[in-house]
């Protein structure tokens, strides 16, 4: 999928929001589709279980309107997070433009994190794109809870953000640090576009 | 022929500000009471800095005091064409007529004088005529008289004695009015701050300032959406840091309706993002656009590049168009120093025909040849030196150490055959020898004609011109201009010419330039600001160097006595001295025998062997001399006569 159509005037972005079961990709765009004017989004598609976890993926198309005579729209995935709709994952992330990597800050997810870091990093490989070259930003969602159950932004930088990309701590539930999220991917994901096309 | 005033260039419409107040007040004062004040009034100042629209306010202004004044307005170039028109119809006089009862004449552009020699003295003698009448001429230039290149001095004394007054770029409160009075006029309305953005840019000129506020209005018409200060940095690329600021109302106004903030501060990043990352490019062609537009240059090329939807290799493009335009001033700066007039052509403008530049320049190359250089047969190496011209000799070395900068004119004085032409190619060749070196080195009398066919031919520029972008000018017999006005003008500028750009000048003269009567005061004034050196009869050495060369050419080595006798003869030049020796070889060649003293001095002295008649038509020195010179030498007059008997055995016959 080409992220600018200079030819009909469109710049589309795919944002995947990825991570493990239960980190809140789903509700980062449940607080985002809260945001946006109806004038402006899609219908929000949720494939979800009984247990209300999320089966397929979750899809939010947003409509920025004409930008620099553009016509720009973002479209935001979730996946499922759980080990066994790899497939699905894999599927959702063909042709992403960006990525954000929804944490769960609570101690013991730690290596749910992890697992799913690499389980990203080889679904990324599948569509022989590299993760140290695809837009990619970090969420530490729950910083709500209490002290004493999640590591801190900064020991799950060191934990996890080996690239040192920008990270967010997040509240996705009341929506702190989703926009700033959402700001962030879209922003490494138009720079990169620049410098594809300033060559 | 001349423009009319342009309705929109009035004192109504020009913003006055601390730079120009001086130049606007003069205009005022003049289009009162033309003539009286400042006659003439002469405005310079950078490009789009509004000396036309300062002139044309004049003229609107004249007009509005006194309506039946005859006011005109033209350009320089407008000017020319007028009275190369009524040339070419044989009405000069008429077109004289009309420019004198002009009562406000307004001139842009004036600069373009140089190299316009006719156009300088007919503008010369319009101001003139035009301030007796007591009528008005004011005048523009991007540069005040004594910097226009080439300008007669007259004309220079005569533009500056009224005022010259310049026009600075504008403060930024000027540049703030300018711009809210030319949005008025577009009825273009933006949001407080912006246009005081687009102020504070450092613009060099008002048309830039104009350039930015068009991107403005062209920007908001297109997006339909209000532009506020950051935007405006933005299209304008005056941001450096590019830092947002929240709650910045940036967002359309849309997408407040129901989204809260978040949503609107994340729109206005993502707008301010594709701006300066998707669309980057069009701002990149844009600037080179406007810039290379700005120089004069055809755009076509990066215009076409801005209908095109995706950016492709846009910065190549640009690159390609920017070495186009290079090759195209190389192209016409070398084709200016050949032909003035050819350089004008609108080829050297336009990057898509680059190749029509190239043949053109190359058919200006190959009409102007180099001048005529050095004679190859007068090496500095064979010129033989003695204390008689050692003074000539040694100037010649310094002037060559440092050309143009030592002794700039040179002027070798001597009599005939002392070897001033030889000295003369001599520091040609040496001076050929440099890098790019374009040595002009010819007789005065072929210079002449040279101008004379050249005149002829109307091809005056183009003969300028080939003189003028020699590195050194050496002209033998400089006195034969005695008489010749029009040659005199004509070295007198080229002299100035070359010698502004430190190019060697070298001339010979039969005397010393002051007591050749007949050569105008100014050239013989600048003859003397350089060195004249004085070339002396030949001494013993000089001849016996002479002898020794031209003996040793002869093959055998020659007795010293004869060398010895020879160099005692009194002889008055060098070429006398050359005759000497001839008549003894043909002596010697005729008996077959040996070159001697004895035999020398048998011919020298009159007892000459009956049989050694020379051959006709030999000469004695081997030199061709014109005859214009009118100097008399030894070697003119004819020294032996036919004897008797043989001349009556012809005359019987």
């Amino acid at each position: 999928m080409s992220l600018v159509n200079f030819t009909t005037r469109e710049i589309t972005c795919k944002i995947v929001y990825y991570g493990p079961g239960r980190s809140g990709k789903t509700t980062n765009l449940h607080y985002i589709y809260g945001r946006v004017p109806d004038s402006r989004r899609g219908r929000m598609v949720s494939l979800a279980t009984q247990t209300d976890r999320t089966l397929f993926f979750d899809f939010l198309p947003i409509d920025l309107g004409q930008i620099s005579g553009f016509s720009t729209r973002f479209q935001l995935y979730t996946v499922p997070g759980q080990v066994y709709y790899n497939a699905t994952r894999r599927l959702v992330l063909q042709g992403a433009d960006g990525v954000v990597f929804v944490g769960d800050s609570q101690a013991r997810q730690l290596d749910e994190n992890l697992e799913s870091l690499q389980n990203l990093q080889s679904n990324l490989l599948e569509h022989g794109v590299d993760i140290r070259t695809i837009p990619l930003v970090m969420q530490y969602n729950k910083q709500d809870l209490p002290r004493e159950l999640i590591l801190s932004p900064a020991d799950l930088d060191d934990a996890l953000n080996f690239r040192g990309v920008p990270s967010f701590g997040a509240d996705a539930l009341h929506g702190k640090g989703v926009f700033e999220t959402l700001k962030g991917i879209s922003e490494l994901v138009l720079k990169k576009l620049a410098a594809g096309t300033a060559a | 022929m001349t423009s009319a005033l342009n309705p929109k260039y009035s004192f109504e419409t020009f913003v006055v500000g601390a730079a120009n107040r001086l130049a606007v007040t003069a205009g005022h004062t003049v289009a009162e009471s033309p003539g009286a004040a400042y006659n003439p009034l002469f405005i310079y100042s950078g490009s789009g800095l509004g000396k036309t629209h300062l002139l044309m306010a004049v003229g609107h202004a004249a007009k509005k005091a006194a309506p039946k004044l005859n006011i005109e307005y033209l350009t320089l170039d407008e000017y020319v064409e007028a009275f190369h028109a009524s040339v070419a119809a044989g009405q000069g006089d008429a077109f004289r007529r009309r420019f004198q009862n002009v009562d406000v004449l307004l001139v842009d552009d004036v600069q373009f004088l140089t190299n316009r020699k006719e156009m300088q003295s007919e503008l010369l003698r319009l101001t003139e005529a035009l301030q007796e009448g007591g009528r008005q001429i004011v005048l523009t230039s991007d540069r005040p008289p004594p910097e226009i290149a080439d300008l007669d001095e007259r004309l220079i004394s005569r533009l500056s004695g009224g005022l010259v007054v310049d026009m600075g770029p504008p403060d930024y409160e000027t540049r703030v009015a300018i711009l809210r009075r030319k949005a008025d006029e577009r009825g273009a309305r933006f949001e407080p701050g912006v246009l005081e953005t687009v102020a504070q840019a450092e613009v060099g000129n008002v048309r830039e300032l104009m350039g930015a506020l068009n991107r403005l209005v062209a920007f908001q018409a297109v997006n339909d959406t209000k532009i506020n200060a950051e935007t405006a940095k933005q299209i304008l690329g005056l941001v450096g840091d590019g830092a947002a600021q929240p709650g910045d109302a940036r967002a359309p106004a849309a997408a407040k309706s129901g989204g809260g903030d978040e949503f609107g501060e994340f729109l206005a990043d993502v707008t301010v993002t594709v701006g300066k990352a998707v669309e980057a490019w069009r701002a990149r062609v844009g600037e080179a656009v406007l810039r290379w537009e700005g120089e004069g240059y055809r755009t076509h090329r990066l215009e076409a590049l801005l209908q095109r939807d995706a950016p492709g290799a846009v910065d190549k493009a640009i690159a390609e168009f920017a070495a186009d335009v290079e090759r195209l001033k190389a192209l016409e700066a070398e084709v200016a120093e050949l032909d003035p007039q050819a350089a004008g052509q609108s080829v050297f403008r336009d990057p898509e025909r680059v190749s029509e530049a190239e043949q053109a320049a190359a058919k200006v190359r190959d009409g102007a040849g180099p001048p005529p250089g050095p004679s190859a047969a007068f090496p500095l190496a064979a010129f033989a030196v003695g204390p008689s011209n050692q003074v000539a000799v040694s100037a010649a070395r310094a002037a060559l150490e440092r050309p143009g900068k030592k002794y700039n004119p040179l002027v070798l004085v001597g009599k005939s055959g002392l070897g001033k032409t030889h000295l003369l190619n001599a520091i040609g060749l040496e001076l050929a020898r440099g890098k790019r070196a374009v040595v002009a080195c010819l007789s005065t009398q072929a210079f002449i004609d040279e101008l004379i066919a050249a005149i002829d031919g109307n091809r005056v520029d183009w003969w300028r011109a080939r003189y003028r972008r020699a590195t050194a000018l050496l002209l033998d017999d400089i006195q034969l201009l005695i008489g010749k006005e029009r040659t005199q003008e004509e070295l007198f500028n080229l002299f100035n010419l070359l010698q502004d750009k430190d190019r060697q000048l070298v001339f010979t003269a039969p005397a010393h330039p002051n007591t050749l009567s007949g050569l105008e005061e100014r050239i013989v004034s600048r003859l003397e600001g350089g060195l004249v050196a004085e070339i002396k009869e030949p001494d013993r050495e000089v001849k016996r160097a002479v002898l020794e060369r031209m003996l040793s050419q002869q093959g055998p080595t020659p007795e010293p006595t004869l060398i010895d006798y020879l160099a005692d003869r009194p002889t008055d030049s060098v070429r006398s001295l050359v005759g000497l020796l001839q008549r003894v070889l043909g002596a010697a060649a005729a008996q077959d025998g040996p070159l001697s003293a004895g035999l020398a001095r048998e011919v020298l002295e009159g007892q000459a062997p009956r049989d050694t008649r020379r051959a006709s038509g030999f000469r004695a020195s081997g030199l061709v001399v014109s005859s214009l010179g009118g100097i008399k030498s030894r070697e003119k007059v004819v020294w032996d006569w036919v004897d008797v008997a043989d001349r009556m055995i012809e005359e019987f016959r």
